[in-house]
């Protein structure tokens, strides 16, 4: 399969978080691509991935939607990606610079 | 049962891409307007085949693949491109050669798909595409070592000049094709460990060639921090939307009425020179009235796919159904279905033929049913006929005009029942739950006057092409039942009257008479059929009147205001709301859908909606007026 699945209830990297979290224009790492919802079609994780969703790729949000912050346009390596917030759930990252605090 | 291989003279060649990387530039730049569009068999999905001719002498065919991430399909449209280079697809010949198209800009993604084609073994070419925006971005890709890491030729292409496509014609001219049989195109999914080897691969190959830019903010970012704002991008979609109906109705209203008074014109001289007959009837009445009633919107059509593709061509018009996404995906809808409902308010033809822009099917879909509740503009002489004879003109609340408020929410219960519809779509489960959007937002680029141009052209190509069969063939079926048979010697009332459609109207008069509509209305919705405008002409022959054209508004109103009662112009007025009344609108869902089904179920539950709201309507105005 296409997608990477972290163990259950493993250990989560400090900084590992979801995509729509990170702050609009925050460089970060793509860490895993993943079907999050089990009710998410399959091809969904494999999709991403061949868009460029790749473990280790340059992501960082360009623009957000008006109400509820969705969709999300997503800068991956050079391209750009409006994804709505059931995509966006499949990909975690890790910011460049750590957070503070 | 194998079928012999088509011995063809001339090479196929395929083009084949990324969405957005400039290939449709490259194949106008190839083909010119030697062009063919239609339809894949079976599919909605628009196939291009144009024809080049090298320096030396050789044809060489170019097919115009859709744009693909991957050639495990996830739209239909990435579906024909992976059959059609697998050899898949019955009807197409498999390809003798493919060129790749990239974008020079984006390789990072572009290469992928370069991988994958390159594992199918097919004998190509990559075009390194849009290396002048590239080169002003400070790009430089070292083609040749790109060619020795992937092994097959690599040129540079400029899809937005004239001279651009030179070195991949060269190509193409000294192309040793290899027999067919000697290769086998075999896909298999890739794997997990493929796509982690891909992403080695690919950025291996970005290290040696140069082309891999991560740079921060670019011209495009600028340009999305105000277009993609969250206040400000909601503002200029507005003013660009109100831009584009204004063009729509403003501008072309000069057009329409050079085109209207033409065929007037025509009608009127040929039935000064053809001796009153049959045929003469058939060609004035029949063909020239019913053809001249569509083809009448031809300037709208032409101003509106100008626009469509100015804003597609720029890179704005993903942006908009981003911005619109979360408006559209409450009711189910994908926010690429806004162009084609926007279109819908000039004619639901364009509209219909629009959502071509929309991958999903089943979004498609939805489109295409609602498309015909946005109140087009041929509602209008109806609308402005019953609201003149029986909306009072005076200002209500502060200076509003009563007549105005009336056709404000004529329009708005379009809209509102649209939206009503598609939710009850999304919840029936029509509608997948989980919608995607994934859609690429490209880098702005100035739109391309030469594209632009041969868009337009393809798209007025298919419109007069629909009005010379289809609807052609349906005004002749329509004039036949309102001429035939003859009215009687010594007949009284109206020639319609007498006829197969006025048969059919005192059969639906009875149908009609719980909602308020008399026989003469009744007669009048059949010829309506046509085009919904044509209804007022029809009103006007079935009350016997000799005048025509603005006259016969006019000489209509203060007939219809006596012999009406308000509810039954307010059923009317419903009634057109909703009903499936242009027989071209559903030949458009016929021909874009391949299939009679949806056609059919379109008309049935729009007609259920028409005779509800007529009846609510008509019913709630008796009590309120007795």
């Amino acid at each position: 399969m296409a997608t990477k699945q972290e163990p259950a209830g493993g250990p989560a990297r400090p900084a590992d978080m979801q995509l729509a979290d990170l702050a609009t224009g925050t460089l970060a790492r793509v860490v895993s691509v993943s079907s999050a919802d089990a009710a998410a079609p399959l091809e969904l994780g494999r999709r991403l991935a061949e868009l460029g969703f790749l473990p280790g790729e340059a992501v960082r949000i360009v623009a957000r939607g008006l109400m509820t912050r969705a969709p999300i346009a997503v800068r991956i390596g050079t391209g750009t990606f409006a994804l709505r917030l059931f995509e966006a759930a499949c990909i975690r990252v890790c910011p460049e610079q750590p957070l503070l605090g | 049962m194998e079928a012999l291989p088509v011995v063809h003279p001339s090479p196929l060649v395929a083009l084949v891409g990324n969405p957005n990387c400039g290939k449709t530039a490259l194949f106008n730049v190839l083909t010119g307007s030697r062009q063919k569009v239609a339809n894949y068999a079976g599919v909605t999905v628009e196939r291009k085949e144009g024809s080049l001719l090298t320096p030396s002498g050789r044809r060489v065919r170019i097919l115009d693949l859709p744009g693909a991430y991957s050639l495990d399909p996830l739209t239909p449209d990435e579906q024909v491109t992976a059959d059609v280079l697998l050899g898949r697809r019955t009807g197409e010949t498999t390809p003798d050669f493919v060129v790749c198209v990239t974008d020079a800009t984006n390789l990072r993604q572009n290469l992928r798909l370069v991988l994958s084609l390159a594992r199918l073994g097919l004998p190509m070419v990559v075009a390194l595409n849009m290396t002048d925006i590239a080169r002003r971005k400070g790009i430089v890709i070292n083609a040749e070592r790109l060619a020795a890491l992937l092994g097959v030729p690599v040129v540079e292409t400029v899809g937005v000049k004239a001279s651009g496509a030179s070195a991949l014609i060269k190509v193409l001219d000294s192309l040793a094709i290899p027999a067919q049989s000697q290769r086998k195109a075999v896909w298999r999914t890739p794997s997990a460990a493929d796509i982690a080897h891909d992403q080695t691969e690919v950025r291996r190959i970005l290290g040696a060639v140069g082309g891999d830019r991560l740079d921060g903010v670019t011209l495009s970012d600028k340009v999305d921090a105000v277009v993609l704002h969250p206040l400000f991008g909601p503002l200029i979609l507005a003013a660009i939307l109100f831009l584009v109906f204004q063009a729509v109705f403003a501008w072309a209203q000069v057009p329409m009425d050079a085109i209207k008074n033409g065929v007037g014109a025509l009608g009127v001289w040929l039935g000064t020179v053809l001796p009153a007959s049959l045929l003469k009837d058939l060609l004035v009445n029949g063909v020239l009235a019913g053809v001249g009633s569509v083809l009448v919107f031809l300037p709208q059509i032409i101003i509106l796919f100008f626009f469509i593709l100015l804003l597609e061509d720029s890179g704005y018009l993903p942006r908009a159904a981003f911005l619109l996404d979360r408006v559209m995906g409450s009711v189910g809808l994908s926010g690429r279905a806004f162009i084609p409902l926007l279109s819908s308010f000039a004619c639901a033809i364009p509209g219909i033929m629009a959502t071509r822009t929309i991958q999903n099917p089943r979004d498609r879909l939805a489109t295409i049913m609602i498309a015909p509740l946005m109140t087009c503009s041929a509602r209008l002489p109806v609308y402005a006929l019953i609201i003149g004879a029986f909306i009072p003109r005076r200002a209500v609340w502060g200076g509003l005009q009563l007549q105005g408020i009336v056709l404000f929410v004529l329009y708005i219960a379009g809209v509102v029942s649209a939206m009503g519809v598609a939710f009850v779509l999304k919840r029936s489960g029509s509608l997948a739950r989980f919608q995607s959007l994934m859609l690429e937002l490209p880098a702005y680029h100035w739109p391309n006057l030469r594209n632009l141009a041969i868009g337009l052209w393809q798209r007025v190509e298919i419109f007069l092409s629909r009005v010379g069969t289809i609807i052609l063939a349906l005004m002749v079926i329509l004039w036949a039942l309102s001429s035939f048979p003859a009215p009687p010697p010594g007949a009284t009332g109206p020639a319609i009257q007498y006829s197969i459609a006025g048969h059919l109207g005192a059969w639906l008069a009875v149908l009609f008479a719980p909602i308020g509509f008399n026989w003469q209305i009744s007669i009048a919705l059949v010829p309506g059929l046509a085009a919904r405008e044509v209804a007022v002409g029809a009103l006007g022959t079935v009350y016997a009147l000799s005048a025509t054209g603005a006259d016969m508004s006019g000489a209509l109103t203060p007939l219809i205001a006596q012999s009406w009662s308000l509810p039954t112009a307010l059923s009317l007025l419903a009634w057109y709301v909703f009903a499936p009344q242009c027989l071209s609108t559903l030949a458009t869902v016929k021909r874009e859908t391949n299939s009679w089904r949806y056609p059919i179920i379109m008309a049935a539950y729009l007609f259920a909606l028409a005779y509800a709201g007529s009846w609510i309507t008509y019913r709630v105005a008796l009590a309120l007026t007795s």
